[in-house]
């Protein structure tokens, strides 16, 4: 009894070496890793494009690394490169991008891969956002633009008609302050009860301003070559006290309200709301009976329309880069992910807009009622360029605190704003002209 | 070894066994440690391939931002000391009054002491998403209570006033039952017949205190000062949890230096610069606590 136990075992273990050496002789096999942040819709779009993708390339293995939450994912991009692991094929926010090729952990995308003639003819023109020093660092499969929701349930409640959202600033002032409700004791901000609009100036109000207010009161954020900061001008101060004023005069919401502005609409508490197409999935699953439209953003004092543009971007990285077979199994997985039909699949499954002119253009899509007036906004966006996002952006929040928190004038505190980001801008510079 | 008594065998083997615990403190602790300081004195981002030797210049940067009086490094240790200046005595003050109470009571007293400890093994991040929630300005229980007795409403966390005073009364609360479980030790060390012998003498409950229990409760005041002074300089995670995107603010009202630490490192990934700050709190941290050993021991001794 028991040597024969012992020969079953034997057995197996000889069995699984066999298996393992098998396994190891298909050294033709490449395996390569693709990482982005977890966000439940995009996991599965990728799991579907890697499975359609390593059926047409038998002998290239994608692993998927999807495990980390948004907030750890620059952390522990950093934490993996020290270390000489990480992805070969990586998911950044288009932000990112000039700070991870400064780095030099990005390689540009090979051009027998990605000539730059077919990016430009055949992608958003958004993307030229991730052309840097005459090269193209990375490129997306969609691509997300701002537009306004607004709850169609409050409109009626406030005798609004609950089909014709504001199309102009003006408009969009006076129904924010027709929409608010206060409780019984005052019309400061802490009486609201529902906010008409409440700018959440940590989520999209700072593109807001950036790149949709500062234009149409016809000025520009930074100058061409993105090296000086040019909104402290005349038409940025006039565009800042604009977006202050909902918090300082109206008194139509804060951010400080019910947790946040996004999750004041979310719950039915904010009847005006400036998001991006991604919340569509939030809202779907967290309140999918809130009775809600997308329009395109009202337009301002020159009457044109504008919209900010942002994506998450995949680039090759520097490990890929290092052994040619990774390199062109990287750029294989790279053109697969990013075609037409990748991005039609995208569209579908989360609700992202897709990157390539060709998909974005279906006339399907631009009559959706939701997801149209992102797809219109495409043609006008415009995306900024970012030297460091996250401090970029903590210099709009100061400047907006200053305002609503310790009563500074918009201009002046957009006046200082602008010194600490262009210290930002020439930091960055100089590094690179060096 | 077989040529050892068993008693040298023993220590021998204690020797190996406590080896293993100091390799791996020396691996994770202090090795890391040291890197600090050598990473300091380079252009260090983690996401290069090399790292430029730039010797001092991080610390010159540090303290240019330093002599800066409006600058987010300045800003945050202002406020770690703030921390530290407030939090400290108040927590230890308010620890000794709970733990004199806890010490008198015989019935319920292990319910009691255990309410009072149990902030102290909960998670930080738990309890300050909890209290982000009691503060909140509308709906927040505490504001709920000001307007139930007509009082004002308060923006508590989103005010640049009340923001720091609010995180550190959460900070204080949470550590309580740790200073008083280390009182009530030191509570128990006095010998009853001191009292005793106090009260044939006709002392007044005051004068016992101020003279016997006082001076026989130094060693834990100074054990708790010098281990909460450091505690509250190195704060972090109530402040990451407590503020909008863990940013410190509003208008970095509240950051510390640690967070400070953590943001130029993993936000604007310069590392180097980051080692730099966590030096100088080094520093900082290793001089008082020597200055507060070296006080104190003097003072136990008298």
């Amino acid at each position: 009894m028991r040597r024969s136990r012992f020969v079953f075992v034997a057995a197996l273990l000889i069995m699984a070496l066999a298996v393992g050496f098998a396994v190891t002789a298909q050294d033709d096999v490449i395996e390569i890793e693709y990482w982005q942040y977890n966000f439940e819709a995009r996991v599965t779009a990728m799991d579907m494009l890697i499975e359609q993708f390593e059926a047409e390339n038998p002998n290239i293995r994608v692993i998927h690394n999807s495990d980390i939450p948004y907030d750890n994912f620059r952390d522990e991009l950093a934490a993996s490169a020290p270390a000489g692991v990480g992805p070969d094929v990586v998911s950044l926010f288009y932000g990112w991008i000039p700070a991870f090729v400064d780095a030099g952990y990005l390689v540009p995308l090979p051009e027998e891969y990605f000539p730059a003639e077919w990016i430009e003819s055949y992608f958003s023109p958004m993307v030229a956002q991730s052309k840097f020093e005459g090269e193209y660092w990375a490129i997306p499969t969609a691509v997300r633009t701002l537009a306004l929701f607004w709850n169609k349930d409050l409109f009626e409640a406030a005798g609004l008609d609950p089909e014709q959202p504001p199309t102009t600033l003006d408009e969009f002032v006076e129904m924010a302050q027709a929409l608010t409700t206060y409780d019984g004791s005052g019309t400061d901000i802490l009486n609201i009860t529902s906010e008409g609009y409440a700018a959440q100036i940590s989520g999209q109000a700072h593109h807001w301003f950036r790149e949709v207010l500062l234009r149409q009161y016809g000025g520009v954020p930074y100058d061409e070559e993105n090296r000086t900061v040019l909104y402290n001008s005349e038409e940025g101060c006039q565009a800042f006290a604009y977006l202050t004023a909902f918090e300082t005069d109206y008194k139509t919401g804060s951010n400080d309200l019910f947790t946040d502005a996004t999750q004041a609409f979310i719950n039915g508490q904010e009847a005006l709301h400036i998001d991006g197409s991604f919340r569509i999935g939030t809202i779907a699953a967290n309140n999918p009976d809130l009775n809600y439209g997308v329009a395109e953003l009202p337009v301002g004092p020159n009457g044109e329309h504008y919209t900010f543009g942002s994506y998450w971007t995949h680039g090759i990285t520097r490990r890929a880069a290092a052994d040619p077979a990774r390199l062109e199994a990287a750029a294989k997985f790279l053109q697969f992910i990013t075609t037409a039909d990748a991005g039609t699949l995208w569209v579908n499954n989360v609700g992202e807009l897709p990157a390539q002119l060709e998909a974005a253009s279906d006339p399907a899509l631009l009559e959706d009622p939701i997801l149209g007036a992102f797809a219109a906004g495409l043609e006008y966006s415009y995306a900024t360029f970012f030297v460091d996002e996250s401090a970029q952006r903590q210099v709009m929040m100061d400047a907006f605190d200053q305002v609503r928190l310790a009563g500074m004038d918009p201009c002046d505190a957009l006046n200082e704003a602008a010194i600490v980001e262009q210290e930002l801008l020439d930091d960055y510079w100089a590094g690179r002209d060096e | 070894m077989s040529g050892l008594t068993l008693a040298k065998r023993k220590v021998i083997w204690a020797y190996i066994f406590l080896l293993i615990p100091i390799i791996f403190f020396a691996y994770i602790r202090i090795y890391p440690t040291l890197s600090a300081f050598q990473m300091s004195l380079y252009d260090y981002n983690p996401l290069s391939e090399e790292q430029p030797f730039v010797g001092l210049a991080n610390y010159e940067e540090l303290f240019d931002e330093l002599s800066n009086p409006r600058s987010v490094t300045t800003a945050a240790f202002r406020n770690s000391a703030v921390y530290v200046a407030l939090g400290v005595p108040l927590q230890l003050l308010l620890a000794l009054g709970i733990a004199l109470m806890l010490n008198e009571i015989r019935i319920f007293g292990t319910i009691y002491r255990l309410f009072f400890f149990l902030p102290f093994v909960t998670s930080t991040i738990a309890i300050a998403w909890v209290f982000r929630m009691l503060y909140q300005p509308q709906f927040g229980v505490f504001n709920v209570l000001l307007q139930a007795f007509s009082l004002p409403q308060q923006p508590f966390l989103k005010s640049p006033q009340q923001a720091l005073p609010s995180i550190l009364a959460m900070v204080i609360w949470q550590g309580l039952g740790f200073a008083i479980i280390i009182f009530l030790a030191g509570l128990k060390q006095i010998p009853r017949t001191y009292y005793d012998a106090a009260q044939v003498d006709g002392a007044s409950r005051w004068q016992s205190f101020r003279q016997i229990t006082l001076p026989l409760l130094n060693p834990s005041i100074i054990y708790l000062l010098v281990l909460q002074t450091i505690s509250f300089l190195r704060m972090f995670a109530p402040v990451y949890a407590m503020t909008d995107q863990g940013s410190g603010g509003p208008l970095n009202s509240t950051t510390t230096v640690v967070l400070r630490v953590y943001r130029e490192a993993f936000q604007g990934l310069n590392m180097g610069y980051a080692a730099s700050l966590t030096v100088v709190l080094f520093g900082i941290i290793m001089s008082i606590t020597v200055i507060q050993m070296f006080v104190s021991n003097r003072l136990v001794k008298t």
